[in-house]
């Protein structure tokens, strides 16, 4: 009895060190990716140099030395600095951003958590992480940091909004909050993806996503042109470290949430009985890396946009857009409900 | 109409516009010189590290005329001199400073001897304080090193001047 229930704990660690290992190599490897797609857009080489054993490798040794350089460095405290606040706040970002992988189905049996209410429970952890930035720019007792924050709360508070009409659209559709049901009612090739029905919701709930993680072109929040780095200006070493890992996992799961949400999960395009019409967990990370690409082809291709544009795109076009094609969904839900999926 | 331009707006045209320009790119061929393996072509006019010449007789250049510790904007070379045994004049101090040193190439310009000149060396560096400083000994060092490449740039430019 008392065996099982210990055992039982020690299983769900070793499921959660199951993803959250990985997690942490694909948010290195995503910063490599990032600055060597970036600079072959921009006709550069990006890094290329650190390999290991004298063997360049294409520079993939590169994330391992970024990770140990900002590991080994000092965390310089400002003067006055709310001391508690100022180190919550890094582990409150990447906590959240970590949390809310427990209820991402990889495939129709891999996932940690599979409770019924998965999507509000995402909203939640997502809304929280601008806890972090929030106290990180107070607790950091410097005006670019505290503007930094401001920026970013008010645009994750805006888009939050745009963003959960989307996912009501989605949940019109499928009839489920839990994101396995949610894929499972994608099933039966391309054609019956949500994409389709609803292609508003899913690019205004992608640039949304994009908006929420503060990535480019809404990345206002680190704006280095006028405020430094915003936030997490007064940040070093290890420090630093967590809100890049925070960030990081953030982007990823906004693109496995648009993958489960709109593109079928791991469902194959195709239908049939040939190999690559199989459901596979491939497919997923597949759809998922398209997501993190367009992340990292959206940060070399737009510059930022200004303040006001970002507040005047997510409470002017975004939502009423989104309310309007929840009344669609609504409407074809009752009378043609075959076309989302039946 | 303020409603067409709103509705082509709506299809993010300009926006897929700008990513197939990145998309292009990201396939292009990449100009980058990889510097330590790959490097660019030098002019035979490059001005880089200093060097002291020697006649094919193992005889130096230098009669320490000092038109070249003359001529120097920056202050960089002194020079001290005396009359050698054989009746003539030979310096006994050569010094350049290449924290002072522009590399204008006015020294290599004075000299009547071609005795001085600035060789195609461009990647040196100095271990310690004081390394800066480099004598005579050094300077000819260097220039027995790279007599060769030195006397086949100006060849090669011999005509321009």
């Amino acid at each position: 009895m008392i065996i099982d229930q210990i055992w039982m704990v020690f299983w769900t660690l070793i499921k959660i060190v199951a993803i959250v290992l990985p997690l942490i190599i694909v948010v290195a490897y995503l910063t490599y990716a990032e600055r060597r797609v970036i600079g072959f857009m921009q006709g550069r080489m990006g890094p290329n140099r650190v390999g290991l054993f004298g063997f360049k490798l294409w520079g993939l040794a590169q994330p391992f030395a970024d990770t140990f350089k900002l590991l080994l460095k000092e965390i310089i405290f400002p003067a006055n600095a709310n001391k508690f606040l100022f180190l919550l706040a890094p582990v409150i970002t990447l906590a959240t951003a970590f949390a809310a992988w427990a209820v991402i189905p990889f495939n129709d049996y891999l996932v940690l958590a599979d409770i019924n209410a998965g999507l509000v429970y995402i909203l939640a952890m997502t809304s929280l992480g601008v806890y972090g930035v929030i106290i990180a720019g107070w607790a950091s007792n410097s005006k670019y940091a505290i503007l930094g924050a401001l920026r970013s709360a008010a645009q994750i508070v805006s888009y939050e909004i745009a963003m959960g009409f989307a996912l009501v659209g989605v949940l019109i559709a499928s009839g489920s909050l839990n994101l396995t049901e949610i894929v499972h009612s994608q099933s039966g090739g391309i054609f019956s993806w949500f994409f389709i029905p609803l292609f508003p919701l899913f690019v205004i709930y992608f640039i949304s996503g994009v908006a929420e993680t503060n990535r480019a072109p809404f990345d206002v929040a680190e704006g280095e042109s006028e405020i430094v780095a915003g936030f997490h200006v007064e940040y070093s070493g290890a420090a630093f470290a967590l809100f890049f890992l925070g960030e990081y996992a953030n982007m990823i799961m906004i693109s496995a949430l648009s993958a489960i949400m709109f593109l079928g999960g791991w469902y194959s395009p195709f239908t049939g009985d040939a190999w690559y019409a199989q459901s596979s967990i491939f497919w997923f990370l597949g759809k998922l890396s398209f997501f993190l690409l367009l992340y990292l082809w959206f940060r070399a291709t737009f510059p930022r946009f200004r303040y006001d544009q970002i507040m005047r795109l997510g409470w002017k076009i975004f939502i009423p857009i989104t309310i309007v094609w929840i009344m669609v969904v609504a409407v074809m839900k009752v009378y043609k409900p075959e076309w989302i999926g039946g | 109409m303020k409603i067409f331009r709103y509705l082509k707006s709506l299809t993010l045209k300009e926006l897929l516009k700008g990513m197939t320009v990145t998309g292009k790119y990201f396939f292009k061929r990449k100009f980058t010189i990889r510097y330590p393996e790959e490097k660019t072509p030098k002019s035979d006019r490059f001005r880089g590290l200093h060097a002291l010449r020697r006649y094919p007789n193992g005889e130096e250049r230098c009669i320490a005329c000092k038109l070249c510790e003359a001529v120097c904007p920056a202050l960089a070379i002194t020079i001290d001199s005396e009359e050698r045994d054989d009746g003539t004049r030979r310096t006994t101090k050569y010094e350049i400073d290449l924290f002072k040193c522009i590399y204008c190439g006015f020294c290599e310009e004075s000299c009547p001897v071609d005795s001085i000149v600035l060789t195609d060396i461009h990647e040196f560096h100095f271990e310690s304080e004081g390394k800066n400083v480099l004598d005579k000994k050094q300077l000819l060092e260097i220039g027995d090193m790279r007599e060769k490449e030195i006397a086949e740039c100006r060849e090669n430019d011999a005509e321009y001047r």
